[in-house]
């Protein structure tokens, strides 16, 4: 029985994958072959969906993207012998250069297993970093999570190790308090940014690797409950979560007897509801608890009064996910990666106009121009590159002359940039810089929570700002206006989402002055 | 869609919160599952909500309207939402979007009349090196040019017209059915 592989992912549903799958199966039972379909994850090659691909002695091979139009034609042409003669075979997966040049850590398994087989999971290394974590103490865990560099993949780098010890060392009894005695940890897989799907791609395709990274995160601060916050545009990834925590508390993964250890992990998945700002880890605990989803002052820190008002462990699914092989491996081999201070991989996600979008999990270090023509392509569009935002909704527009800055936390922050969340946005040269800036003020306008005056209001008065300098009103005057106002938001907000969404307007400003003289076109309403 | 009876409404409703309220931070799942249920959270659900939280009806009203993703009115058979953030606008959303409201004749947050669509826009569906993308239920869709959006329209003005079993409300002069 030879296996043939579907993704079951987003994009590549997104792309028709389900079609595909479905008349691979008439055929191969039209046909009377002897094959059995997979669904599989994506392997984050994401121009190549919906990517075919075929177990043979030599390894998989790949046939990408196919239409469920296709398949007569490939089967005809021996795809399930592996056979080369179809002009969408890509040859053996993974000499792929885009997947073999690559250093997956994290995303080892994503796009190779059927992500709800935990038999899969396990034959694949899966929780071996949970096994050793239930014969380690909870210090020697954060220990090692310590000695790995490791530090938040959600945007903040903050050193993930430091995070735990605080909830380790921190006392839960809080008298009259209905939480009083429990830690928790709080997965934030509200992945907003634009431009990143990294958390998505691994919870569709590795969903047990952030349930174990969960599991370990318990069992180190001394948690015996877990929250995943999940945004509600990713309904592909609410299913395949929904599905493996059953699974995993079927087979002991999760629950009151932990593999027999008599230690307890629990786990709950919440929804999100379409607000950005539940992104920001403060706004999220509010949301979890039920509330709105307004941003908290710190101190006090999660670490010592966050979800319930208990001490929480608050990561992003690929810091948790990072965690299972630091566990297996030692802290040191993780560490062994990476430039400065930003130690590991990080998963870069290639997004917007690039010919090849996807997943590049690489060590810190990589210039964004490697990454946007050796692993891009370039434009899909073919005209030219032009600005590059990294980091999300909330970072600046690089133009080329930025482009070879290593992606490393303090390397990219010096260039004026920020590795944020990994996301890197492709625009060719039909971008219009001006209405880019506007758009990052009227998302701030459309996701502040409404807490700090100079986000809330900031945010209506800068779109009405940039509208008059586009239309050429007082040019001088209101472009001073626009920085006295950034300054405003920069030094008066609580969170990122204020204080930072003039990164994308003063780059926009400072690197593309010319597209703010354009004259006036008139037909830019809200 | 047979709109349920009020006394069903209201039995329902009492389920819905019996199932969710002992859950820790309860209001949220509970919005949901109450939107799946009736496609929005009826005004008349608010003040038992609040009585089984223990919360005042401020505060829940106060939660419904903060997130884009609760809705206190019903909505058309479809909630069509289009990406309107960055790495879409890279790959033509803009464009999408002008499209999608002149076909339609509608704006953002606004029914068609004859029932069919609501279109929404939605920042980031997390498939953004294949975009434009759109979500129409649960189904996410991408590479949507406006001539994928178009044959996305026909399809979902079409289906209703064969199935379902009410008859349609009546046509206006803005808002043309594709020709059958």
């Amino acid at each position: 029985m030879i296996n043939v592989y579907v993704p079951r992912d987003t994009t590549a549903l997104s792309l028709g994958a389900d079609a595909v799958a479905d008349r691979l199966e008439q055929e191969i039972q039209h046909r009377g072959l002897s094959a059995q379909l997979v669904r599989n994850g994506s392997r984050g090659l994401f121009w190549l969906e919906p990517l075919i691909e075929v177990d043979t002695s030599e390894g998989r091979v790949a046939y990408g993207p196919v239409t469920s139009d296709d398949i007569p034609d490939l089967l005809d042409q021996g795809m399930l012998d592996g056979g080369g003669s179809h002009p969408l075979c890509q040859g053996y997966t993974e000499a792929i250069p885009y997947l073999q040049n690559q250093q997956r850590l994290t995303f080892a398994r994503v796009g190779i297993t059927d992500p709800l087989s935990i038999t899969d999971y396990r034959n694949h290394g899966g929780f071996r970093g949970l096994e050793r974590a239930l014969t380690v103490g909870a210090s020697q865990i954060v220990d090692e999570v310590e000695c790995s560099g490791l530090r938040g993949r959600g945007g903040a780098a903050f050193p993930a190790g430091r995070k735990w010890r605080t909830v380790l060392e921190a006392d839960p009894e809080r008298p009259g308090q209905p939480w009083s005695g429990h830690k928790f940890i709080v997965c934030n897989a509200d992945e907003g940014d634009s431009g990143t799907f990294a958390d998505r791609l691994l919870m569709e395709g590795d969903p047990y690797l952030l349930i174990e990274g969960m599991v370990i995160a318990g069992l180190a601060v001394g948690a015996d409950t877990g929250f995943i916050y999940l945004r509600s545009e990713y309904p592909n990834a609410h299913r395949i979560l929904t599905d493996a925590i059953a699974r995993a508390e079927a087979e002991g993964y999760l629950g009151n007897n932990l593999l027999g250890s008599s230690r307890t992990f629990n786990l709950y998945l919440r929804l999100g509801a379409e607000a950005y700002i539940c992104g920001e880890e403060t706004a999220m605990l509010n949301s979890l608890e039920g509330k709105r989803g307004m941003v908290r002052a710190k101190p006090p820190l999660p670490a010592h009064h966050g979800a319930f008002d208990q001490p929480t462990v608050v990561n992003n699914v690929l810091t948790l996910a990072a965690v299972p092989y630091i566990l297996a491996e030692g802290g040191q081999a993780y560490a062994d990666f990476g430039m400065g201070r930003s130690r590991g991989t990080q998963p870069f996600q290639l997004a917007g106009n690039l010919a090849r979008g996807g997943l590049v999990e690489l060590a810190f270090g990589v210039t964004l121009r490697s990454l946007l023509y050796d692993f891009g392509g370039g434009t899909e569009s073919g005209r030219p590159l032009r600005a590059v935002q990294v980091g999300g909704p909330l970072g600046a527009y690089l133009p080329e002359s930025h482009w070879d800055a290593p992606m490393d936390y303090e390397a990219l922050a010096d260039a004026g940039g920020m590795v944020g969340h990994g996301g890197i946005v492709a625009f060719d040269d039909s971008v219009d810089m001006a209405q880019q800036a506007r758009f990052a003020m009227e998302f701030c306008w459309v996701e502040s929570c409404g807490k700090c005056t100079p986000c809330r209001i900031g945010a209506v008065r800068g779109v009405e700002v940039i509208d008059r300098i586009i239309a050429n009103q007082d040019r001088t005057d209101n472009l001073t206006l626009l920085q006295d106002l950034c300054d405003t938001m920069e030094m008066g907000s609580l969170c990122a989402m204020g204080g930072m969404t003039p990164n994308p307007v003063r780059s926009a400003l400072q690197y593309f002055p010319d597209d703010f003289a354009r004259p006036a076109t008139g037909n830019e309403g809200a | 869609m047979q709109a349920p009876s009020h006394i069903d409404q209201h039995d329902r409703i009492m389920q819905l919160i019996e199932q969710h309220q002992h859950l820790p931070g309860a209001l949220l799942p509970l919005l949901h599952a109450i939107q799946q249920t009736f496609g929005y959270i009826p005004p008349s659900a608010v003040p038992a909500i609040a009585e089984s939280l223990a919360l005042s009806r401020a505060e829940v009203h106060g939660v419904i309207s903060f997130y884009h993703g609760f809705r206190s009115q019903p909505c058309g058979r479809n909630v069509l939402q289009v990406c309107c953030a960055e790495a879409c606008q890279a790959r033509g959303s803009r464009q999408l979007v002008d499209h999608t409201r002149q076909r339609l004749g509608v704006d953002f947050h606004q029914t068609t009349a004859d029932g069919e669509i609501t279109l929404e826009p939605v920042y980031c569906l997390g498939n953004c090196a294949t975009g434009p993308s759109v979500r129409i239920g649960d189904r996410i869709l991408g590479r949507v040019d406006p001539a994928a959006m178009d044959r996305l329209l026909d399809d979902l003005t079409r289906e209703p017209l064969r199935f379902k079993s009410q008859p349609l409300p009546p046509e206006t002069s803005d808002n043309k059915r594709e020709a059958q």
